[in-house]
């Protein structure tokens, strides 16, 4: 790693520390008091500079914008989980649909691959934002926490596989015909692929579905160790079959949000154009970066939010 | 947002591969993987333009917000169905009645990027019939009834 690079990125996780730390001065409890010392227009300026950071974050941390969005704007800035989650679920469509076009025109997303699994994720996609509306404030926050915690030990504990071996692919998926060839850049070769236990992996997806829904995380930290350890889709391509998925499953669920009033502008906006600008800047500075390092800060990152969202549920921390 | 590829893209390089050739031509994409490309790339241009378009009217102030800017901070901590009832607001498509005001505005870029998806299947639907694809066509359009069946508004919590 650059030596110069240290500072930039550990600059930005604690950017978006502070600027997080300030919104929660600025607004505490503002459920309780319905009021903020801070006039309306410097929060969506806030949420713009701490989206930017985040969009930077998850470039170099690898993760998706959405499963940063959620918990710590959730639980550090004035705005109700309801809306929070409205706009995480706007935030991971808007970076999808922006990323699908690129990986489907490149061959890395599959539509094979994502068509089938879109469907069932998508469906219960709106089972889980429907229930995430439905259940009380504090359930959800504390479920939140509860799942960000198992996203954190999943991030830890997953290993991913550039080309898992697929000894033969499994009925459903040859009927499907869900198989492939992509263009290995690095090597200029072309891989085939094939997948297998394609019954349990659309099964999972129910689960991820509702999760998407419900929380508003987006599920690229669901999808793709589903496609690529379980079912046994080559790396590049689970990766890109997520993101564009993403596009799929979002829709469904912002689809709800929006008809059930969840959706604030003044959320939404600031925060897709914050944390797509951090995305495209991330990108730029990714190459001098060491992920390994940066993947341990946004670990961290995730387990204060958790533990925020799981203390906030419980009302021990409002 | 492609922040994943180029972490996949570093890493792969020093795996052994599976099953590969020498590429001659790259492979083939399917037809309808690439009308749904174009489709989406065109969508979601004109709907993230649109959306930052009309959110510079709604802070801008030409159209007058139905909430006040001044008197958001009093709703937005409040869980969504205590935010509509406090400031008169109607969920479902009832926002169509309302594009005069500078916040409802919004809603036709975010409803736009909401509906992108639905057209990019439309779109596919007849070429996977073309082909003789009758499983994925099928799919296609069960997966453009449960996107229709979201954006309905059918589906509430009682928020009305």
């Amino acid at each position: 790693m650059s030596r110069s690079v240290l500072p930039a990125w550990t600059g930005i996780v604690l950017a978006v520390a502070l600027t997080t730390g300030v919104a929660y001065a600025a607004g505490a409890a503002p459920a309780e008091a319905g009021t903020s010392a801070l006039p309306w227009w410097a929060w969506p300026a806030i949420l713009f500079f701490v989206t930017f950071a985040l969009g930077i974050v998850a470039v170099l941390g690898g993760v998706g914008g959405g499963v940063l969005f959620v918990p710590i704007i959730g639980g550090f800035f004035p705005f109700h989980i309801d809306f929070v989650r409205g706009a995480g679920l706007l935030v991971a469509l808007a970076g999808a649909l922006a990323a699908g076009p690129g990986l489907l025109k490149k061959g890395l997303a599959d539509l094979r691959l994502a068509i089938p699994v879109a469907l069932i994720a998508s469906t219960c996609a709106i089972v889980g934002a429907l229930v995430g509306l439905a259940l009380p404030t504090r359930v959800v926050q504390t479920a939140l926490g509860a799942s960000i915690l198992g996203i954190v030990a999943l991030m830890l504990v997953a290993k991913k596989s550039e080309y898992p071996e697929v000894p033969r692919a499994d009925h459903l998926s040859t009927a499907l015909r869900i198989s492939g060839i992509y263009h290995e850049p690095t090597s200029g070769r072309d891989i085939d692929w094939k997948i297998h236990r394609t019954p349990l992996g659309l099964a999972t997806f129910v689960l991820i579905g509702v999760m998407a829904g419900m929380f508003g995380l987006g599920a690229g930290w669901a999808n793709v160790p589903v496609l690529n350890l379980m079912m046994g889709a080559p790396l590049k391509v689970s990766v890109a079959t997520s993101k564009f998925l993403l596009s799929i499953t979002d829709t469904s669920a912002a689809w709800i949000y929006v008809n059930n009033g969840a959706v604030l502008p003044m959320l939404v906006v600031p925060s897709i154009i914050g944390i797509m600008l951090g995305s495209i800047v991330g990108v730029r500075i990714l190459a001098r970066t060491k992920p390994a390092a940066i993947r341990t800060m946004v670990i961290v990152l995730l387990l204060f939010a958790s533990v925020r969202a799981l203390l906030k549920g419980l009302a021990i921390w409002n | 947002m492609t922040e994943d590829i180029p972490l996949a893209i570093a890493r792969a390089a020093v795996v052994p591969m599976p099953r590969s050739r020498t590429a001659g031509a790259r492979p083939a994409v399917a037809e309808e993987q690439l009308a749904y490309a174009e489709l989406l790339d065109w969508g979601m241009k004109v709907g993230l333009l649109g959306l930052t378009a009309s959110f510079a009217v709604y802070v801008s102030g030409v159209l007058p917000p139905r909430v006040p800017l001044a008197d958001l901070p009093r709703y937005w901590s409040l869980p969504v169905k205590e935010y509509l009832a406090a400031t008169g607001t109607h969920a479902g498509w009832s926002w169509l009645h309302l594009l005069g005001h500078g916040d409802f505005l919004n809603f036709i870029g975010i409803a736009f990027l909401s509906g992108v998806t639905i057209a990019c299947y439309l779109a596919i639907t007849p070429i996977l019939f073309r082909k003789k694809d009758l499983i994925f066509g099928w799919i296609a359009i069960a997966e453009v009834v449960v996107l229709l069946l979201a954006a309905s508004g059918l589906l509430n919590v009682g928020a009305h």
